[in-house]
């Protein structure tokens, strides 16, 4: 493959727009023109690689472009913000898909053992086997996670009896066909290593993500956003390419950086959420929802009541929030709020929703103003001077157990301390526990009071009241 | 029922067993609610506001204490009051059933069904009624004002024309509710407050009210009783406390003293020896003069001054706030009678399986109930000490697992770099490089935009759309058509992804 200095620099020129696309990432004003770079990083490869090396069947890769294109276009009209993390999953599977299939494309090229001898030759299998392996496990676990997210699939870890071994045996078998393809494929063959091997790492993807609890999705998502960048690295240097080499490195860290900033937002070893069952480890915890005292209920029209009377309120939203839809309304109740001079702010925890970022997302839909909402760290030691803590659909988020109880499933986990303000309105829809199964003792504290119902019903009832 | 709410005839208590505003919410309990006339008006309430809330009022106390199946109080009942009673009559009020067996004694042979407002367990659930928490915050605050009554200068320093004003400094002695109320008080108007305390728990809320934490080196002795309250100390703890309130006795300018402790008399804190080491014009405060006092020279219920030092010690102060402390044990009481009216018909159900019910119950029908069996949940649980542990096993690790990593990782490097071709080594550079600027870059992602932060990863990822167009143009149909649908896959992430993004974005705005 001829590769001529135009295509290279402007395969420069994509890497760099593609690093200030994440750069631009780094705080709102920048970030619409950082994704400007990254689309035109993208037009500027794709068009070299085109020009540069496509020779024939242009009418067919228009028209794959094109179909493509607008399915996606349409799919991102469409979706609905608390729709995202679906979305992003089955993305991410796309890629892995993508590389499954660059990679076997890659192995039946004919001209692959007049090109590649020796150690070279062993070294670009490898690389094909790598590329494979992370793709299928990608496309499966990213299936699966969009199944789980979307409702299609229980939430529900599934825990099959010694998954740890099963998955241990799936390793040991990519390994050995791994060696039995690198064999073969230098006399020619390698074929049927290559596919039970694909078969393995799908079925690893799919027992991967079917362990993880639905509380762990956030690092489930960024996890396989990593894998979906490690697939594009692994395939770069199939081809010998280093813009997909550097983008997948990118993409590849990035995830995982995200990944390790949501293990670490809930005190849990990235290893252990991968290992997957939250709380199953620990099932005797779960038993100590016994009696803890009495929950007092408030309805709609003291809540109004009480944040009128109040001069500094606390939103803290979580996953309940994206599934009543409720956001638009928070906003108008937010904004009826600041409009009687009210310092109204949001508290968010790193790992509320299903995926990093979602809670931000969706308030920026509802065109709640971002330097309102505020990151855990910033307004956690501010909760002293808060009048009223709103929690909309949070459970283990604001759940002291986290701090007072270190052995407990979430011991250890940072969390918001809404309780220490004044007052603390939780909205629920029942008594029943977080993802964690664990009980929450906020709700019976002193100055908690429970708002039963819909959130977003709940919610309009208290607007009408403002 | 009828609840009747007499006038309270202790002398000089001002307070009133129920406020109009309550009583509206007993009246919607499906109660009755008599008045006498002019019960409320020394806290502030008029009859005419009572009426307005729906009660009836009564001019005398015969016909009240005769017509009324409950009888709200303050006070526990004098004599002549308690000859009014009579069986099936239920009177909820303060009582201290420990202090007073002969009135109990009476109360019980009378039939009649008592409920101390003192006897409520401090048990989580029952903080809502707990009337002793809401009157010692009261007295805590009222402590501070008195205080100011009677000391000559400002609580707050301040920078004059006049010259420099200093700061008062404020000694509390005793964290409990009045402790930190007065704490709370104190600070709030510019004082230097210290408080000190026989249990080291207490550190955290005393210091989250703005006070500093006199510490006791005392390693293992812990001053936490039963139910939150304080115990005995032994000797030598209590010697070295004598010796640290001596030595903040000639600093300070006011003392604030609330250690009580439950069943006992009034611990003595505060020695003449130490009044007279005070600068002139300083002030006591004795919160537990009803029980005889934590300084020596105090006179219950009266201002007495000994070496140019005020020694307050009243035993009303609650009642000297009486609107505010009677709207609190008014609140107080409903929801006492709130759970004593599980159906909400106006008839009290004493359900002596209900653990505050339980407790509050010192008599009934006609036999004593004093004192309950201990409670089951005491409000703070005795604490395992877990804290600093897990600090502890963090460090150790950090030290050693990033330098074997960075070997192994270096060994596996040479490993490669002794087997791998050239060309290999040349993009593996690219690689780590690439992972390190992602590194740095990703690091600076502000968290609200992790979703954007995603998505438009997930579109540049789909960069390996370049591996399909090397192979588009194959000779092998096969490969050719492979090729295709990966386009075609990879187009719906690329349009897709960077099109979700910029909605996402769109919506970030100020």
């Amino acid at each position: 493959m001829e590769f001529n200095g135009i295509m290279v620099v402007s395969y420069i020129i994509a890497t760099i727009l593609f690093i200030l696309a994440l750069g631009g990432l780094s705080n709102q004003e920048t970030a619409r023109r950082g994704n400007w770079y990254g689309i035109v990083g993208m037009a500027i490869a794709l068009a070299a690689t085109i020009w540069g090396i496509v020779s024939q069947a242009y009418v067919e890769l228009i028209v794959a472009l094109l179909i493509g294109g607008t399915v996606g276009i349409i799919a991102a009209r469409r979706v609905q913000m608390t729709q995202m993390p679906e979305l992003v999953a089955i993305l991410h599977s796309l890629v892995g898909a993508a590389a499954v299939a660059v990679g076997f494309a890659n192995f039946m090229d004919p001209g692959r053992l007049a090109h590649f001898t020796g150690v070279e030759l062993t070294i670009h299998d490898i690389e094909t086997y790598i590329g494979i392996l992370i793709g299928a496990v990608t496309f499966s676990g990213s299936v699966i996670a969009f199944g789980k997210l979307s409702g299609r699939i229980g939430g529900k870890p599934l825990t099959l009896p010694a998954r740890h071994w099963l998955n241990l045996a799936l390793l040991i078998g990519a390994l050995y066909f791994g060696y039995a393809f690198v064999q073969e494929s230098a006399a020619g063959g390698g074929v049927i290593p290559l596919i039970i091997m694909t078969a393995i790492a799908l079925l690893f993807g799919i027992h991967m993500v079917m362990a993880i609890g639905g509380a762990d999705m956030p690092v489930v998502v960024s996890m396989l956003n990593s894998y979906s960048g490690w697939a594009a690295s692994a395939t770069g240097f199939m081809l010998g390419n280093d813009l997909l080499i550097v983008t997948g490195a990118l993409v590849g860290s990035s995830g995982a950086i995200l990944s390790y900033i949501m293990c670490r937002a809930m005190n849990r070893k990235f290893l252990a959420v991968i290992a997957g069952g939250f709380g199953t480890s620990e099932g005797t915890v779960v038993a100590g929802a016994e009696d803890q005292g009495e929950v007092v209920p408030i309805s709609a029209e003291e809540t109004a009541e009480l944040l009128n009377d109040s001069r500094e309120v606390m939103i803290i939203p979580g996953y309940g929030m994206a599934v009543a839809q409720a956001q638009h309304i928070v906003h108008e109740i937010t904004q009826a709020l600041r409009g009687k001079k009210i310092n109204v702010r949001f508290g968010i925890h790193p790992v509320a929703g299903r995926m990093p970022g979602h809670m931000n997302v969706l308030l920026a839909e509802a065109k709640v103003p971002y330097d309102i909402v505020f990151e855990m760290d910033e307004i956690n030691d501010d909760f002293p001077d808060v009048d009223v803590s709103i929690v909309i659909g949070a459970n283990d988020i604001v759940n002291p157990s986290a701090l007072t109880d270190p052995e407990g499933p979430i011991g250890g986990m940072p969390v918001l301390e809404c309780w220490k303000g004044k007052t603390t309105i939780v909205l629920k829809r029942s008594m029943a526990t977080g993802y964690a199964g664990v009980q929450n003792p906020l709700f019976f504290l002193e100055n908690t009071r429970m708002l039963f119902g819909d959130a977003k019903d709940t919610l309009e009832a208290v607007f009408k009241a403002l | 029922m009828r609840i009747g709410v007499p006038r309270e005839i202790y002398a000089g208590e001002k307070r009133v067993a129920t406020t109009p505003d309550v009583a509206a919410q007993l009246i919607k309990l499906g109660f009755q609610v008599t008045v006498e006339s002019n019960a409320g008006v020394e806290a502030n309430y008029s009859d005419a506001a009572y009426e307005a809330a729906g009660c009836s009022i009564v001019g005398s106390a015969d016909e009240l204490w005769s017509g009324a199946d409950i009888v709200l109080k303050v006070r526990g009942p004098e004599t002549e009051e308690t000859q009014r009673l009579k069986s099936g009559q239920t009177l909820i009020s303060f009582l201290y059933p420990a202090q007073n067996p002969e009135l109990l004694q009476q109360l019980t042979e009378r039939g009649v069904t008592v409920m101390a407002m003192d006897s409520i367990p401090r048990i989580s659930r029952a903080q809502k009624v707990d009337a002793l928490s809401s009157m010692a915050n009261i007295a805590g605050y009222r402590a501070v004002v008195e205080a100011a009554q009677h000391f000559g200068r400002f609580f707050t320093g301040q920078i004059t024309a006049a010259g420099k004003v200093p700061p008062a400094k404020v000694l509390v002695i005793g964290a409990g509710v009045a402790g930190l109320a007065a704490i709370g008080a104190a600070q709030s108007m510019g004082a230097i407050v210290r408080s000190f305390d026989t249990r080291p728990e207490v550190k955290e809320q005393i210091e989250s009210m703005g006070a500093e934490f006199l510490m006791l080196d005392f390693a293992d002795e812990d001053g936490s009783g039963e139910g939150g309250y304080a115990k005995v100390m032994s000797d030598e703890f209590i010697k070295a406390e004598m010796e640290l309130f001596a030595e903040q006795a000639r600093d300070v300018d006011i003392i604030i003293t609330t250690a009580l402790i439950p069943g006992k008399p009034a611990p003595r804190l505060i020695t003449a020896e130490m009044v007279e080491s005070m600068k002139d014009g300083s002030v006591i405060v004795d919160l537990a003069a009803e029980q005889g006092g934590n300084c020596e020279l105090t006179e219950p219920g009266k201002v007495a001054v000994h070496h140019g030092v005020t020694i307050i010690g009243y035993t009303d102060l609650p009642s000297r706030l009486a609107a505010q402390s009677s709207q609190l044990y008014a609140t107080n009481l409903r929801h006492l009678l709130t759970d004593l009216t599980p159906e909400k018909d106006g008839q009290i159900v004493v359900n002596m399986e209900d653990e505050v019910i339980r407790g509050a119950t010192v008599c009934k029908d006609g036999e004593t109930t004093w004192p309950p069996p201990a409670p089951k949940l005491s409000a703070a649980p005795a604490k395992a000490k877990p804290a600093p542990a897990p600090v502890v096993e963090k460090k150790k690790p950090s030290v050693l697992g990033p330098i074997i990593g960075m070997v192994i990782a270096g060994l596996a490097l040479l490993g490669l770099g002794s087997v791998a071709p050239q060309d290999f080594m040349s993009h593996f550079t690219v690689f780590v490089l690439a992972c390190f600027v992602g590194y740095m870059v990703i690091w600076n992602v502000t968290p609200a935009l992790h979703t954007p932060l995603m998505s438009v990863t997930n579109a540049i990822s789909s960069i390996i759309v370049i591996g399909a167009l090397m192979q588009i143009s194959s000779e092998t149909e096969v490969i050719k058509w492979i090729a295709v649908a990966t386009v075609g896959v990879t187009a719906v992430n690329i349009f897709g992804g960077f099109a979700v993004t910029r909605r996402m974005l769109e919506m970030f705005r100020k």
